[in-house]
């Protein structure tokens, strides 16, 4: 099946990423590439198969819930780039 | 100390033929000098190599070294390491100091691992040629204008080359068994949660998996040994003990079976490339074991089902990268949208942006049935079709790739062309099953590779395939004649 322009940019908005109007064909040609391959699934009966989720049939493993790591806030905020007294800060949210 | 292979350098380590620091000194030198034209390495890591090293002289002199201690080592950038950048091969993370050690990296440091570098690769491990990389391709030690493969490209080249005499990687889709195959080296995938992905940046989830490539089976049984193993701290990590892999390589094939898939011989498959599989297989009858013909008739649907899945994991782990608290920022942002929007639009590569809108899309309203939840059906059928076949046959084998290493810029305009590469190696992923790529021959000047498929945690099965197959075969001995600096400036 083919995309649209629209169908692309609002994938983009989806996916929190911006494609300018320059990008677009390009992204609906690839994009349309990419689900027409995909498309021969379609054609294949699963009426009574499970989807699979985990490659080895394994339950997700919990654990009890106790803190397990040290509070390392200033070694993880180095890589932020802007922090004030220990917060991540962002441009003005409300105006 | 030209070329040789871990377990060699181990006992000239352990005789005082040679140090860690020479060892050492002589990786860095090699890269030095080759990775201007390949490309091969995104960080060195010189100064922190040579202190391990010394480290791992002491050790050695003090008669409480491992096999592993003071042997050189690079890691696909994939694996996070403490202190030194860990890119991802993308501009997203180009500024990322990893604040800690992977499980893999902080497990082969224990077994007194000296790590020289991190190794270039496709961003976020989404490629097959290493194109996508933002520190640009790698180059293939075999012939500079052809791609080493992907996504471990810097990880198999290093290693072809000899600048390393191991490396890691990271198989999502086929990432360290097609490069493997295209850089005449053996690239080994374990099964699904055998080894940790704890600290291994996110592809796609259910598929990811942490492996080795080395010269040869041996290597790859003595780095499994280090670095599998339950971990708490990855949730989906396969608590089962983990065997002394090098201790069962020798173990006869007499008698042992090998199933060929017809599918892996179809018209697609390089005409030089089945010459020598079939010779391969060849060596196996003479090893004793049995070849028998097998169907797999879901294998077409495995790229496919990959391309719904993998992007669809894909899209929901590189959701985390916000602008905010790590990776890229973009600098001008007037509001909270804007910066998110600015930041992945600028920090992430065109094929890795092409994954998350893929990904977004099957994942969305009105779509997640026909598209993700139908490729989780047929996810099932391919894996189900496969792991049957160990019923009848100890290992499946065929090609790694359907044809030698491929020209740069040669695919990187068509991602379906470059996506149906992958058809022999992605089922063993959606599988979650153990796979080895082992050089089996050449297609003209470039090396082929032979593939050999197990059982969920069948790893010492076929390692102890492919070690036999290697020590009647010298392909694995086969070095490139690298020209050094030749294409550094094209």
């Amino acid at each position: 099946m083919g995309l649209s322009d629209k169908d692309v940019q609002h994938i983009a908005k989806l996916a929190r990423l911006e494609v300018s109007d320059g990008q677009i064909a390009d992204y609906v040609e690839k994009l349309t590439q990419i689900l027409d391959m995909v498309d021969a699934l379609k054609e294949v009966d699963t009426t009574e198969v499970l989807p699979l989720a985990h490659p080895l049939h394994m339950s997700q493993r919990l654990r009890a819930d106790e803190p397990t790591e040290k509070n390392q806030r200033d070694l993880f905020q180095a890589n932020a780039e802007d922090v004030k007294q220990g917060l991540y800060t962002v441009p003005r949210v409300i105006e | 100390m030209d070329r040789l292979t871990v377990s060699q350098l181990s006992a000239g380590l352990r005789s005082g033929e040679f140090s860690s620091e020479e060892l050492t000194r002589q990786s860095l030198a090699r890269i030095e000098a080759a990775n201007p034209s390949l490309n091969a390495f995104i960080t060195v890591m010189a100064e922190e190599a040579l202190t391990a090293a010394r480290a791992a002289d002491r050790r050695l002199a003090s008669g409480k070294a491992g096999p592993l201690t003071g042997i050189p080592l690079a890691h696909k950038d994939i694996f996070c390491t403490a202190g030194t950048l860990t890119s991802c091969g993308s501009r997203m993370l180009a500024n990322f100091v990893s604040p800690y050690d992977a499980t893999v990296v902080s497990k082969l440091a224990d077994a007194g691992i000296v790590v020289v570098g991190k190794t270039n690769m496709d961003e976020f491990a989404m490629g097959s040629s290493n194109e996508t990389s933002y520190f640009g391709p790698v180059r293939n030690p075999w012939d500079m204008e052809r791609s080493p493969g992907g996504s471990s490209g810097g990880s198999a080249a290093a290693v072809a080359a000899g600048l390393v005499p191991a490396a890691t990687g990271t198989d999502t889709g086929g990432s360290i068994r097609q490069p493997a195959a295209f850089t005449g080296i053996t690239g080994f995938k374990p099964t699904y949660g055998r080894v940790s992905r704890y600290g291994m940046v996110a592809f796609a989830s259910s598929l990811d998996q942490a492996g080795t490539l080395t010269a040869t089976a041996e290597d790859a049984a003595l780095l499994m040994e280090a670095m599998a193993g339950f971990d708490a701290r990855d949730s989906t990590s396969a608590d089962q003990a983990v065997p002394a892999y090098s201790s069962m390589l020798d173990e006869t094939l007499a008698g042992k079976t090998i199933g060929v898939p017809q599918e892996y011989f179809d018209e697609g498959l390089d005409s030089d490339c089945e010459r020598a599989i079939r010779d391969a297989l060849d060596v196996f009858v003479d090893l004793g074991a049995k070849i028998t013909e097998l169907t797999l008739p879901h294998l077409a649907l495995s790229v496919p089902t990959y391309y719904i899945v993998a992007p669809a994991e894909c899209s929901s782990n590189l959701s985390r990268y916000d602008g905010i608290r790590f990776g890229y920022r973009h600098p001008d942002a007037s509001d909270i949208g804007e910066l998110y929007t600015r930041s992945r639009q600028e920090g992430f590569g065109a094929e890795v942006k092409r994954r998350i809108m893929t990904g977004t899309y099957v994942l969305s309203a009105g779509y997640y049935d026909a598209y993700y939840l139908q490729a989780q059906k047929v996810r099932r059928l391919i894996s189900d079709e496969l792991m049957r076949c160990f019923e009848d046959v100890d290992i499946v084998a065929g090609p790694t790739t359907p044809t030698p290493a491929f020209g740069l810029g040669e695919k990187i305009d068509d991602p379906v062309q470059m996506y149906l590469n992958d058809i022999y190696t992605i089922a063993v992923n959606l599988a979650g099953a153990p796979g080895i790529s082992i050089p089996c021959g050449f297609s003209g000047a470039l090396p082929v590779g032979l593939q050999l498929i197990g059982p969920h945690f069948g790893e010492a099965t076929l390692l102890n395939f492919a070690h036999h197959y290697q020590q009647q075969t010298d392909w694995h001995t086969k070095t490139p004649a690298l020209a050094l600096n030749d294409g550094a400036d094209k």
